[in-house]
């Protein structure tokens, strides 16, 4: 890299903290949901849609996707920056997660012409919000099983069928929906169809369902002879599996080309680190406890390890035996992490890690939630045993379980 | 943060290593009574011995991270070499000899002479400057005594680097291999039998006072072994994978190929996901040791080391377990993974000591 363009960093680096600073939205005055899937509420909804909004119109979401589409057509490492930023700065995180980082990178990827005129710049701007429509009941972890079906009928196809743990389904004005366009064909995923799905059609129900949390954010979307138009249809029938495998490399960040923004509110092990100081155990700050001490510095430790990797592992001499080992496990190595951070930081509190959301809870309960949360990203997207499955498999190469 | 320089040192040192070092040269080396001398002459020949010995030594003066990428292959190849003390106390000698120490030993290390460090005690202590060898000076002589161990391929090394007390201070003293009679070596016997062992009596040992090192830089001895240990324990978690790999997709039970069973696959994939850590700490601690920021490296270079003697121990064990019954031979190459994992794990400090030295510098320092 030449001195002048890391000059044009830094300086763009500059200009990013501070439009973030100044224009950081106030307290909303309510509690912010966490991560895109538990959007609960009108009121989070709205707020997290508006400043979407507003970061996009000052030029800091889709920096690198194309200008013809909405985008800003600059170099990656721009919006990694204005990512890094949103982060640093705590700010609340971008709602339309599954149209920026999954179906949107898939879009441009290999949708038409006119599908990128239609969807890209609002998936931007939060305009249009976008939901997945892959798990069913029966169907989760093995994706290839979705009975969900599609049947041609003119310039339609009819939906019937249900989808579940639909994230934002409320809200999403499309679906990037798996179903099945036949029953026949010489394996369970040869009948798979992709499509990018319109949600406001009479039939289209999603029923919002209770997280443990208590909170609420996902549904079972249920299809009740939905008509959608016939052009929803991705690529032709038949490449529903490979397109739905496409859009998990995006959604697990094993391929590049997301639009950026953050998708949760940060949390890291500093955070853990110091509330070790003002939780107490036994009268004592918990960071005084040898054992917790020990159990920090591994924490520490590894989460060290896991924010060199990536850097390292542009390497290519560095990446030599499985170079495919960091991308296709940055999804596990992530998730699991967040979920022992939040272990740790609940078990330093004493008989206080018994509370759960409320008032007298530290940190009004914030830590307790967050374990539970951080199941999300240890089933949703894939669970940690399918990852482990998958590593072993594409990257050891071991046979199939 | 990673230089061409080690991107060409990782390639051709990797080369190297997988020719002189192929599983059946591990084996013969096991029972060898002598070092693998034309190996150690190619070593010379290719200039590793002088990676980090500053230019006006003879050296190449590209800095100890250089040395990365060797002690990384080695590993991998379960090479038995006396090259890590060698640099390590080539590193010694820059570091705490004084001028003339350094014109008399860094070009003989450079063209060869082996070299070795002798610090740690029966005690087992990895604390380096909590000693009990002694050093009496007597008018021009330093008269040693007590006993140190772990002292590797010292039979063969042309010196010996010993920590001794001299008064209250723990120093470092150079004793040449004709000083050290035959009788005041004894070969020990260690869990990793590609490591030559040697426990040295210091015992009726004299040398000229002016082999005492001008410095007692036990910090640089400290970073260099951890540096070099850590490489090691990467390259050994790489060899260790390939051979887990190579038996969980040849070996069958239950009409199965036993890598599909998750039992296996799942801890296999753990191990993969330490080593890419451990790379990236070790790559991190080569980096921040060769900008030269001391604090840095020290954070770096602990955690390097704590999470690569479990990540290697765990590989190690899980190793011989998938094996099965042949993973309980000796024939199985698993237990010289195993081995040298056990070894990598306990020398200069494992996985509890380096934490416990971590917490201060990571928790406590507000800011
Ligand atoms: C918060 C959240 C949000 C989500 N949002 C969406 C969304 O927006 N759209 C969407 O389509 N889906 C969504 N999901 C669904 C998610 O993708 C599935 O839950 C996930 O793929 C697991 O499927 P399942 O729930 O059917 O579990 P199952 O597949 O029934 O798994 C049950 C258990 O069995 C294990 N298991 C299953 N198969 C294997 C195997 N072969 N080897 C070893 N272990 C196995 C699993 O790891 C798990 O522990 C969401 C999930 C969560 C938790
Ligand atoms: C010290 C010692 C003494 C012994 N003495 C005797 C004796 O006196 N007489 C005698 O008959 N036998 C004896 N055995 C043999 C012993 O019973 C077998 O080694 C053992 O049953 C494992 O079989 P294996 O060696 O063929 O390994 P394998 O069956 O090949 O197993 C290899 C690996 O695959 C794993 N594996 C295999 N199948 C599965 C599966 N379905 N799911 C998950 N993992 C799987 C195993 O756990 C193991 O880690 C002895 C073994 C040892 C180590």
């Amino acid at each position: 890299m030449t001195n002048t363009t890391e000059i044009e960093l830094n300086e763009f680096r500059e200009d990013v903290s501070s439009w973030f600073s100044e224009n950081k939205p106030p307290d909303p005055g309510f509690l912010l949901p966490e991560t895109f899937m538990e959007v609960s509420t009108d009121s989070q909804f709205e707020f997290l849609r508006d400043w979407q909004r507003k970061v996009y119109e000052a030029g800091y979401l889709g920096m690198a996707w194309p200008e013809e589409y909405g985008g800003r057509g600059m170099p990656q490492v721009f919006q990694d920056i204005a990512t890094q930023e949103m982060a640093s700065q705590r700010l609340p995180f971008m709602p339309n997660t599954i149209g920026l980082n999954w179906a949107g990178p898939l879009i441009l990827k290999m949708g038409r012409e006119e599908d990128k005129q239609k969807y890209i710049k609002n998936i931007l701007s939060a305009e249009d919000m976008w939901c997945q429509g892959f798990s069913e009941p029966e169907a989760g972890s093995d994706l290839g099983n979705s009975q969900c079906r599609a049947v041609r009928d003119g310039d339609d196809y009819v939906i019937n069928g249900s989808k579940i743990w639909t994230s934002l389904g409320t809200y999403a004005k499309y679906m990037i929906l798996l179903a099945r366009t036949s029953t026949g064909g010489a394996n369970k995923y040869a009948g798979l169809s992709y499509f990018l799905a319109p949600m406001h059609v009479e039939g289209i129900d999603p029923k919002p369902i209770q997280k443990l949390t208590g909170e609420y954010g996902f549904c079972q979307t249920y299809f009740d002879n939905a008509r959608i138009p016939a052009d929803c249809l991705m690529g032709s029938e038949g490449e529903g599996w490979n397109i739905a495998m496409i859009t998990l490399t995006f959604e697990r960040g094993a391929t590049g080309g997301q639009a950026g923004g953050i998708a949760s509110m940060e949390l890291n092990i500093n955070d853990v680190v110091e509330l070790s100081r003002r939780a107490m155990r036994n009268g004592k700050p918990a960071i005084e406890d040898p054992h917790i001490r020990n159990q920090l510095v591994q924490l520490i430790t590894e989460s060290r390890g896991n924010q060199l990797m990536a850097a390292r592992a542009r390497i290519p001499a560095l990446a030599t035996d499985w170079p495919a080992a960091v991308p296709m496990s940055g999804k596990l190595r992530g998730s699991e992490l967040k979920r022992r951070m939040c272990q740790l930081a609940v078990s330093l509190q004493g008989a206080n890690g018994a509370r759960f959301v409320s008032e007298k809870a530290i940190d009004g309960g914030r830590w307790q939630r967050s374990y539970f949360n951080s199941f999300s990203g240890t089933i949703g997207g894939g669970t940690s045993e399918i990852q482990h499955n998958i590593v072993g498999e594409r990257v050891l190469g071991l046979p199939k379980s | 943060m990673f230089s061409d320089e080690q991107a060409m040192l990782l390639d051709t040192a990797a080369e190297f290593c997988r020719k002189h070092s192929s599983i059946e040269n591990v084996r013969a080396q096991l029972d060898a009574d002598q070092i693998d001398a034309v190996t150690w002459q190619e070593i010379t020949e290719l200039g590793w011995l002088g990676i980090n010995v500053p230019e006006e030594f003879g050296g190449l003066g590209l800095g100890l991270s250089c040395v990365v990428p060797v002690a990384e292959s080695m590993g991998r190849y379960l090479m038995g070499s006396p090259y890590s003390g060698a640099i390590t106390a080539g590193e010694c000698l820059a570091t705490s000899g004084s001028r003339e120490q350094k014109e008399e030993w860094l070009p003989k290390i450079v063209s060869g002479a082996i070299g070795s460090m002798a610090l740690t005690e029966t005690n087992g202590n990895w604390i380096l400057d909590e000693i009990e060898a002694q050093a009496v000076v007597r008018t021009d002589m330093l008269e040693l005594s007590g006993t140190k161990c772990f002292v590797t391929d010292a039979d063969a090394a042309n010196f010996c680097i010993v920590s001794v007390n001299v008064g209250a201070e723990a120093r470092l003293a150079l004793v040449k291999r004709e000083q050290i009679p035959d009788g005041n070596l004894h070969r020990e016997i260690v869990i990793d039998e590609t490591r030559r062992s040697y426990q040295l009596d210091l015992d009726g040992i004299t040398v000229p006072v002016d082999q005492l090192l001008q410095g007692s830089d036990f910090q640089a001895i400290e970073f260099a072994s951890l540096l070099l240990l850590s490489a090691e324990i990467t390259g050994g978690l790489v060899g260790s994978i390939h051979t887990i790999v190579e038996y969980l997709n040849t070996r069958r039970a239950f009409d199965k190929i036993i890598g599909s069973y998750q039992a296996l696959k799942h801890p296999t994939v753990k191990i993969l996901l330490d080593l890419e850590a451990m790379r990236s700490h070790l790559y991190h601690a080569a980096t921040v040791l060769a900008e030269g920021k001391p604090d840095d490296a020290e954070v770096a270079l602990r955690m390097a080391k704590a999470h690569g003697s479990a990540a290697f121990a765990f590989a190690g064990d899980r190793g011989v377990q998938f094996h099965g019954g042949f993973g309980f031979t000796y024939e199985c190459d698993a237990q010289l993974y195993l081995r040298r994992a056990l070894w990598c794990q306990y020398q200069f400090g494992d996985e509890a000591y380096h934490r416990h030295l971590l917490e201060p510098m990571l928790l406590d320092q507000v800011g």
